[in-house]
């Protein structure tokens, strides 16, 4: 059977041997959390504690305001330190909630208070998702009541799940896929009650047999779940590539998925609204791949939100000697560190650690024009053409070219022969053409 | 103008490498190991723009080999100076401007150079072009990468406009001698004799160095698509439309018009549609505007040699479609995915 997917795209070298088979591990309660007020997209949060406030682990403490923002909650038991501003993960700095546990009792459910969520009416389900703070949980971070709530005027008619996982190295998906099926499904049955869908697909990339099994096995006993392999390429899982390889959809440029009837939620999202309605658990843990050649025990952690890097990365025998470059996410999107004293976010797929070796830094040559990049290409872009129009600052022509259509995958520099950093270029000129528009 | 333009493009390099601002938290988290800091992606393919050149230097292999077997040692002392010139002069101007000698395209250029030359050519000429290829034809542009010819082909046509008389004196490669004949081409165009298929097939017959043995240059040109180093709708259609245009006047009149075999064997058309058409620089980046470019060279050609003066084409044929290269880039540009008519 010829498997699904979009035109172009690369395929890198998957690295998962790392992690794939490691069972996901809970780590221990952190001593002391850094939680940021700004981990989602939209409005950042109001912290609603104040300093030497006693917090309990799930206590809500941060609030946004308007519809596009997300609620945050304590990972942990303990004394709100300070609120300042620390190292934040995207590379930036942030205001951040700092507690430091006291011990007290952690978060834990109760069996017997779970809720009958089939008895809950739509409205209900969305609010609970909302109270626990869920966000998309990929990468992107888009919090997910928005999502379960598109305008009248749009018709929801297929529910996609993305577990692709096509970026090298990270594993976390795959494994809660294998390890947490039955959660999965739950939560893909609640949302799709709350879309008011009867379809839901879940792609996965077909390197990752074992979860396409077991996901087939407990999807049977429900009906409208179809489990979709797709074949190995990145960026498979993109929202658009995924959506075109799904459903062969393609959604309209500046137009969002909701405008082509479907809405896309990665495994892990799954899983967060499926304890949230059911259990009330607010997200205040996930599962973080820590990999690469660069750390002694690659291993899927299940971590607080909050975690400073460093421990996480003790946590799996710390870094080798050789250890060059620490990323939050994969190796064709994640975001480099300067220190390992920033936290885990609720975005936290993983935390890659490369070696030396692993992170070379590459010698630039001329561009031959040669079209490699034009072939690589997901979205259908020049990204020569238009790079070499950012060289030149001609950025309302980069525009014309396309340049805001760029998801920045990345795949430009992966196959580009000249290691020219086009995809860093087509950024610059994204925040130009953007600064050109507000003036 | 140019000049003052890459330098500014070099300077910025290596600030895109690095993050825009460091934040500054703070409590300072302690330094105590200093990471690597770049923009994503991360992990990259291996094959960069020195093994491109490999590869292609390569594929030119059997064809260099075919120049030694019909034209002796001297095709090969044309192409070691063609080579050595064309690095020299590449190298004195990086200097000037302040640039490294790295990628090794200039020793491409001047097997290219070399192999569309006539083989009684005094070495003086092949210099002559070689350091006409690299300064004229692609370092006044800008270097590698901002060059609109092909920097071999352009250094011919200034050879063969410069001195024409000896830029067309032929000899037979079976005896190797000084004596003068007629390449397939031109003995057809001037004097109506028909070469065999077979001697132009493997490369017996006069021409230049390179570009007789149809046979290994494509065994060259084929590993190079293989190998993906070529874009292939660039030799298909360019032989296919070759074949198309060549036919429809072979139908017309048999009798005065080769047949389409004829012109796919015949003179440099095999080196061209291979070597010459396909250089990444000088070629359209879209698969539209590949099919375009061959196309119309095809096209260009056999008119260049049917109604033309000169009896060969290939050279104009490609050359011309190079000036249409923006032209092609800006008209061909793919619809963006999900883009919505207007």
């Amino acid at each position: 059977m010829k498997l699904s997917t979009f035109k172009k795209g690369v395929h890198p070298r998957e690295y998962k041997q790392f992690a794939e088979n490691k069972n996901i591990e809970k780590m221990g309660l952190p001593k002391e959390v850094f939680v940021p007020l700004i981990q989602h997209i939209g409005t950042p949060c109001t912290p609603i504690v104040k300093k030497r406030d006693v917090v309990k682990a799930g206590q809500l403490i941060g609030e946004g305001k308007g519809f596009i923002s997300s609620k945050i909650h304590a990972p942990i038991s303990g004394v709100v330190k300070t609120i300042d501003n620390f190292a934040h993960p995207n590379g930036s700095s942030g205001q951040m909630i700092h507690i430091v546990g006291n011990g007290e009792a952690d978060w834990n459910a109760d069996p017997a208070e779970n809720v009958d969520w089939e008895k809950l009416s739509k409205e209900e389900l969305i609010k609970k998702v909302n109270d626990a703070g869920i966000v998309g949980m990929g990468g992107a971070a888009f919090p997910s009541h928005v999502k379960l709530q598109p305008p009248k005027d749009k018709k929801i008619d297929v529910f996609i799940i993305n577990g692709c996982e096509c970026e090298p190295y990270l594993t976390a998906d795959h494994r809660m896929m294998v390890e947490q099926a039955e959660e999965i499904i739950l939560g893909v049955r609640i949302i799709m009650k709350a879309l008011d869908v009867t379809k839901a697909l879940i792609g996965i990339e077909n390197n990752k047999p074992d979860a396409i099994e077991i996901m087939t096995k407990v999807s049977q006993s429900y009906n409208g779940i179809t489990i979709l392999p797709l074949k190995v390429k990145y960026p498979q899982g993109a929202e658009k590539m995924l959506i075109k390889a799904a459903v062969n959809r393609e959604v309209p440029t500046g137009a969002l998925p909701m405008d082509v009837g479907a809405v896309v939620n990665n495994v892990g999202t799954a899983i967060g609204v499926a304890e949230a309605v059911v259990k009330n658990k607010p997200l205040i843990e996930r599962v973080v791949t820590v990999t690469g050649d660069g750390v002694k025990e690659p291993k899927n952690v299940l971590a607080r939100i909050g975690t400073p890097f460093r421990e996480l990365i003790e946590f799996c025998g710390g870094l080798k000697e050789d250890a060059a470059k620490i990323l939050m996410g994969g190796p064709m999107m994640g975001v480099t560190q300067y220190t390992m004293d920033v936290p885990v976010i609720k975005a936290t797929s993983g935390i890659l650690c490369l070696s030396r070796k692993s992170a070379p830094v590459l010698e630039e040559y001329a561009c031959l024009q040669c079209g490699t990049c034009v072939n690589a290409c997901p979205m259908n872009l020049l990204p020569t053409r238009i790079s070499r129009a950012v060289d030149y600052s001609k950025f309302e022509m980069a525009e014309q070219l396309g340049a805001m259509n760029c998801i920045e995958c990345g795949c430009c520099v992966f196959a580009c022969p000249s290691n020219i950093p086009i995809v860093q270029k087509i950024r610059i000129g994204k925040l130009k053409i953007n600064e050109l528009k507000k003036s | 103008m140019e000049e003052s333009k890459q330098n500014n493009q070099e300077e910025q390099k290596p600030k895109l490498e690095k993050p825009a601002a460091k934040p500054k938290p703070k409590s300072k988290p302690k330094p105590d190991q200093t990471f690597i800091l770049s923009s994503s992606p991360h992990q990259v393919k291996t094959d960069d723009v020195k093994t491109v050149m490999k590869h292609v230097n390569m594929a030119l292999l059997p064809a260099i080999v075919a120049s030694v077997v019909y034209f002796g040692f001297r095709s090969l002392f044309m192409i070691l100076t063609a080579v050595i010139s064309c690095v020299l002069t590449e190298i004195v101007i990086n200097k000037m401007r302040g640039k490294q000698f790295r990628e090794g395209s200039a020793i491409v250029t001047g097997i290219l150079l070399a192999m569309t030359l006539p083989p009684t050519l005094h070495l003086g000429f092949v210099v002559m072009g070689s350091v006409f290829a690299i300064a004229i034809g692609k370092q006044i542009f800008g270097g590698l990468g901002y060059n609109i010819f092909n920097p071999a082909l352009l250094a011919r046509a200034f050879l063969q406009a410069s001195f024409p008389v000896r830029m067309t004196t032929w000899t037979n490669p079976s005896t190797l001698d000084a004596v003068t004949t007629a390449t397939p081409l031109g003995g057809l165009k001037f004097e109506n004799i028909v070469s065999p298929y077979f001697d132009m097939l493997i490369g017996n017959c006069g021409g230049c160095i390179g570009e007789t043995s149809a046979l290994l240059i494509i065994v060259g040109g084929v590993y190079l698509l293989i190998k993906k180093y070529a874009d292939w709708r660039i030799p298909v259609s360019y032989l296919g439309s070759v074949v198309i245009f060549g036919t429809i006047f072979w139908l017309i009149n048999p009798g005065q018009y080769p047949d389409p075999l004829y012109h796919l064997f015949s003179g440099g058309l095999m080196l061209g549609a291979f070597f010459m058409a396909t250089d990444m620089v000088t070629s359209p980046v879209t698969p539209k505007g590949s099919w375009i470019f061959g196309i119309g060279a095809g096209f260009l050609l056999v008119i260049i040699r049917l109604f033309g003066g000169l009896p060969e084409g290939v050279m104009y044929s490609i050359l011309l479609m190079n000036a249409f290269t923006p032209l092609i880039n800006r008209f061909t540009r793919p619809k963006f995915f999900g883009e919505v008519k207007k």
